[in-house]
């Protein structure tokens, strides 16, 4: 099998990929003890940014895709280290902390239900096969009003729908993470109850789906997907913001009407179903006219549907998007 | 007592504005190094405004009355890394972009809240000097009770900027409310005290002592 290297790497993440695969050479115990020690020390200041906790193998025979940006991307440890996934902790460093709690992600199984020919369940690594994977370098806008340039490496989800041979009376499409409060802590309740109402939920329209820009992540710079990226497979819908791309999903359900989705369902006028990257349309709280590219000191004008306009542009025709948010 | 202890109190509430600056110096701000400064900051201003409120009440449940001499060193901090936040937000956040802060205060209640507090600390920082005190007279006191009103719109303008995680604004909220009761109550039995001694017809046993429950006693010139 030929290992082939991405050549968007910069020379300084190289070094840090060679530690990371020394250490896979130690037995699972010593691994531990680094997790371990390396957490007790962050956890000695909890305001600190978080170390790398997890990365994954180097995925053979990634082809590019003319869907990729060129822009500047950000770095391994910018991605891997600085993310929302509640599931994992609610501070942008917790889910890198926190990510040897769902790792390994292997064995997993994905169930496609609802309105499809014939329900069945699929392994990760049928998932896998279902189509050649690409590397597809996208923007990724946050909800928060910061963003960054991901190289992800994955399939198009319109594969799997074609896979599942869905009905002609599904119009959307529901995905839901796993529900597991040992592997994903954040999951258990606190004194105020759950920060959401797990297991998390998202949803897209069909032709949403079907969209050639959305993709099923399972890797990230080239290499398997780190746990607290959303792995072992992960929705990616570059137009939307981000909490749209749902993580380490478990089942797929084809359904007839509008899925409940689980910022929405938490706080439905500040989160819509839609969510698409909008300038002109502020969270309640916040403006989404501008934002942070990590990495960049001043904010830049957000892009309407995050730049990919031309491509997307005509599914929304005729919808006013300030109502359907 | 305190005195002697100051200079070193004075150096450990300097601390954080240290670990900021050694942070900077080494380059380890995290994957977006304003928003750490900004929530950093932000948290040891309100950690400081509720600190400041918690003198007047550790003083009369230990007894320990030289504490007061720490109050507006406190109040003074909490100023300081408020200033460096709200600094934080105008140059690194936003670069000078005035349309776009004038919009957010305006607009965005957090942003309204956390400003509020902000500018009714102004004259109280600007007014703990021993000369205004001493210029101010009673007047000092009703202004700087205001304290109350921009630690409440600190702790609110965190509660209203989280996405749904409240644990930690509610935290602060929970200390701030205790603070609180225990003032209610004391302001309360005061009351009681004072109508019951205009009441009182049986001197002199149930007279309360002429210096007795002194609500918030401002600090003389030089004592604190």
């Amino acid at each position: 099998m030929l290992i082939k290297k991405p050549a968007d790497i910069k020379s300084s993440e190289i070094t840090s990929k060679e530690l990371y695969l020394s250490r896979r050479k130690f037995i699972v115990s010593t691994a531990a003890a680094t997790v371990t020690a390396g957490a007790a020390i962050w956890g000695l200041d909890t305001m600190r940014p978080a170390a790398r906790a997890y990365a994954g193998e180097k995925l053979p025979n990634v082809k590019k895709s003319s869907y990729s940006t060129d822009e500047k991307q950000n770095s391994f440890k910018d991605i891997t280290t600085y993310n929302n996934f509640y599931e994992l902790g609610v501070d942008k460093g917790d889910p890198a902390e926190n990510a040897k709690y769902l790792t390994p992600t292997r064995p997993w199984t994905v169930s496609i239900e609802g309105e499809v020919k014939k329900p069945k369940t699929l392994d990760i690594d049928a998932l896998m096969k279902l189509s050649p994977l690409e590397e597809r370098i996208y923007r990724l806008r946050c909800v928060e009003a910061w963003s960054m340039v991901i190289p992800w490496v994955g399939f198009p989800l319109s594969a799997l729908i074609k896979q599942a041979e869905p009905t002609g009376n599904a119009k959307f499409i529901q995905f839901v993470t796993l529900l597991d409060p040992k592997r994903l802590p954040g999951q258990k309740p606190g004194i105020f109850g759950n920060v959401l109402d797990w297991p998390y939920t998202e949803g897209l329209r069909m032709d949403e789906a079907m969209h050639p820009l959305s993709i099923l992540s399972v890797g990230l710079y080239g290499e398997i997907l780190p746990a607290q990226n959303g792995a072992p497979i992960r929705v990616v819908v570059p137009w939307k913001y981000g909490f749209k791309s749902i993580k380490s999903i478990v089942k797929v359900r084809f359904v007839e009407s509008q899925p409940k989705t689980a910022w929405n369902t938490m706080q439905p006028q500040e989160y819509g179903f839609y969510s698409n990257v909008n300038p002109e349309v502020d969270h309640p709280r916040w403006s989404q006219a501008t934002e942070r590219r990590i990495g960049e000191f001043l904010r830049r004008k957000t892009l309407m549907f995050n730049g990919y306009g031309e491509q997307v542009a005509s599914l929304y025709k005729g919808m006013d998007l300030k109502k359907y948010y | 007592m305190i005195s002697r202890f100051k200079p070193f109190i004075f150096l450990l509430c300097l601390v954080p504005f240290a670990q900021l600056a050694y942070n900077a110096y080494i380059g380890d701000l995290g994957v977006n190094p304003i928003d750490f400064i900004t929530r950093f900051t932000g948290s040891w201003a309100l950690i400081f405004l509720i600190g400041t409120l918690a003198v007047t009440p550790a003083r009369r449940l230990t007894g320990w009355n030289d504490l007061i001499k720490l109050r507006r060193m406190f109040g003074l901090f909490a100023f300081s890394y408020a200033l460096t936040h709200f600094a934080t937000y105008l140059v690194l956040d936003h670069f000078f972009d005035w349309q776009a802060i004038g919009k957010d205060i305006v607009k965005r209640p957090y942003v309204t809240a956390g400003f509020t507090a902000f500018v009714i600390m102004l004259p109280l920082a600007l007014t703990s000097t021993a000369g205004m005190i001493r210029r101010l007279g009673k007047r000092w006191q009703k202004l700087h009770r205001l304290i109350y009103v921009a630690a409440l719109a600190g702790v609110i303008h965190f509660y209203w900027l989280v996405k749904a995680d409240i644990r930690r604004p509610a935290q602060y909220g929970f200390v701030l409310a205790l603070l609180l009761i225990y003032r209610i109550l004391v302001t309360w039995r005061s009351g009681i005290a004072r109508s019951s001694s205009k009441r009182a017809v049986r001197p002199p046993e149930r007279v309360i002592p002429k210096n007795a429950p002194h609500l918030f006693p401002p600090p003389r010139p030089g004592e604190d």
